[in-house]
């Protein structure tokens, strides 16, 4: 985007975008690419590289936790702290220390992702049933086979659904990340928020581009844990 | 933007921010208490009858459970954007978009509160021919106190982190301070921060206590920390 926010201009445009109507394709169709279009792609950036850093982080995590478990209380606590944090005080409760930078903005959604990733994985790693691995211990699988064999493919749904969570989540939280840096769907929505009169379009397809952009997320890993996991298909 | 030298000196600030400006502070704090109040008490007033009723029936699980997955996909900027442009500027629109925000999780776990209470205890208290409203009266709901408020904290630090979002659509509060680093600089920005964190901690522990006191006694050292959802999610 860079520059100076082009939108909206309520001096040239269409009768409806000067007269704010309920919904403007015309502007829609006009700033879709030097407005909407970039957004929505830094915003997939956004939340791509929150969730896979996250997830890096919180598998090992959780691994551990299963291990040793002494370890998981800790852990959970620390995680319910830091979802107290609110979204809009974490990127500047970072500024001191990394700047208005893109970094800010990921280190507090890795970190919202990683409290969402944590408990569903050691969930998901538990919830295998004793006989299955009384089973496979009987079979003289060693520990590590039974992780890899039992426990992990029996988590995938659970971790499936941590990840939905996630993803769905940074979505939403990614677009408070505008009030730091200029970047994803927050922005636009920001400005036109800032208008002297809220500007209805840009509001509206901004919020529809975010919520559509969280539910395409949420249906690929439905479709993605019909893949990897076909036996757990819901009640049929 | 910021004129301040990024170092822990800024949170050293921040702490004298806090103790120059008790007055501004705490009357921020109020009005912000003041809007996650109201709209806790809107989405519980909606959510937690809605979610008891369908969990009493067993009924529309997928929209209960729904509720709060999608909930957690709306952005609250763009509840507070688009009921913006409906309500204008101001105390109802922010209310109304919190209220949205904190009713997923009510309903979600109100469902599954009642749904999964207890069977055998359901079957018995049918067998000494209760009614359905004393079995919910006096069986479900004690059972599902836990859940039910697991809930309404989730619902409520939810709400309490979030309302200071609603400053961007003047909405007074903390947030004020947040969204508005030109006239506090960054050492105020993080002290309010801080108040809001400190705020939806104390929410989160208040509610904790009073779930304590409003478990039935049997249940109390057992099931006080369920965690909400894990079953159902995964499926």
């Amino acid at each position: 985007m860079g520059g100076k926010p082009v939108i909206p201009n309520f001096g040239k445009g269409s009768s409806c975008v000067t007269g704010d109507h309920f919904f403007c394709w015309d502007w829609v169709h006009q700033h879709w690419n030097d407005t909407l279009g970039p957004a929505l792609w830094q915003h997939v950036e956004l939340t791509a590289i929150a969730v896979a850093i996250g997830f890096a982080l919180a598998f090992p995590l959780a691994l551990l936790a299963h291990r040793f478990r002494p370890l998981e209380q800790p852990i959970g606590v620390v995680s319910a702290l830091v979802y107290t944090i609110p979204s809009l005080a974490a990127f500047q409760l970072l500024v001191p220390f990394t700047g208005i930078t893109w970094t800010t903005v990921e280190i507090a959604l890795v970190a919202y992702t990683l409290v969402i990733l944590f408990p569903n994985i050691v969930t998901g790693l538990r919830s295998a049933p004793e006989e299955v691995i009384e089973a496979a211990r009987g079979m003289g699988l060693t520990r590590r086979q039974v992780l890899t064999r039992v426990e992990l493919p029996l988590a995938v749904p659970a971790i499936i659904a941590g990840l939905r969570i996630a993803v769905v989540s940074t979505v939403a939280i990614g677009t408070i990340a505008a009030t730091l840096l200029p970047k994803g769907l927050g922005y636009p929505m920001l400005l036109a928020l800032k208008e002297p009169t809220p500007f209805k379009t840009e509001i509206y397809s901004t919020g529809i581009l975010a919520v559509a952009l969280a539910l395409a997320c949420d249906a690929a890993l439905v479709i993605l844990r019909r893949a990897l996991v076909p036996w757990a298909r819901r009640s049929a | 933007m910021i004129a301040d030298t990024a170092s822990l000196h800024t949170f050293v600030q921040a702490f004298h921010f806090i103790a120059d400006n008790p007055g501004v502070l705490l009357s921020k704090t109020g009005d912000q208490l003041e809007l996650s109040g109201a709209a806790l008490g809107i989405a519980a007033g909606i959510a937690l009858p809605l979610g008891v009723i369908l969990g009493h029936f067993h009924r529309f699980s997928g929209l209960a459970i729904g509720a709060s997955i999608f909930g957690r996909g709306l952005p609250s900027l763009v509840l507070i954007g688009a009921f913006l442009t409906v309500l204008g500027i101001g105390f109802v629109n922010n209310m109304v978009a919190l209220a949205v925000l904190g009713t997923g999780p009510i309903l979600t776990t109100a469902y599954e509160a009642v749904d999964r209470a207890d069977g055998d205890a359901v079957e018995a208290a049918r067998g000494m021919g209760m009614t359905g409203a004393q079995i919910l009266r006096r069986i479900e709901l004690p059972l599902g106190v836990p859940l039910l408020f697991t809930g309404i904290r989730i619902s409520a630090v939810t709400i309490v982190a979030t309302a200071p979002i609603a400053a961007i659509a003047g909405g007074g509060g903390l947030g004020d301070i947040i969204v508005n680093q030109a006239s506090y600089r960054l050492s105020g920005v993080i002290a309010a921060s801080l108040c809001v964190m400190v705020l939806s901690a104390a929410v989160y522990s208040a509610l904790y206590a009073l779930q304590g006191t409003l478990t039935p006694r049997g249940l109390r050292r057992t099931t006080l920390d369920q965690a909400p959802l894990s079953r159902k999610e995964q499926q």
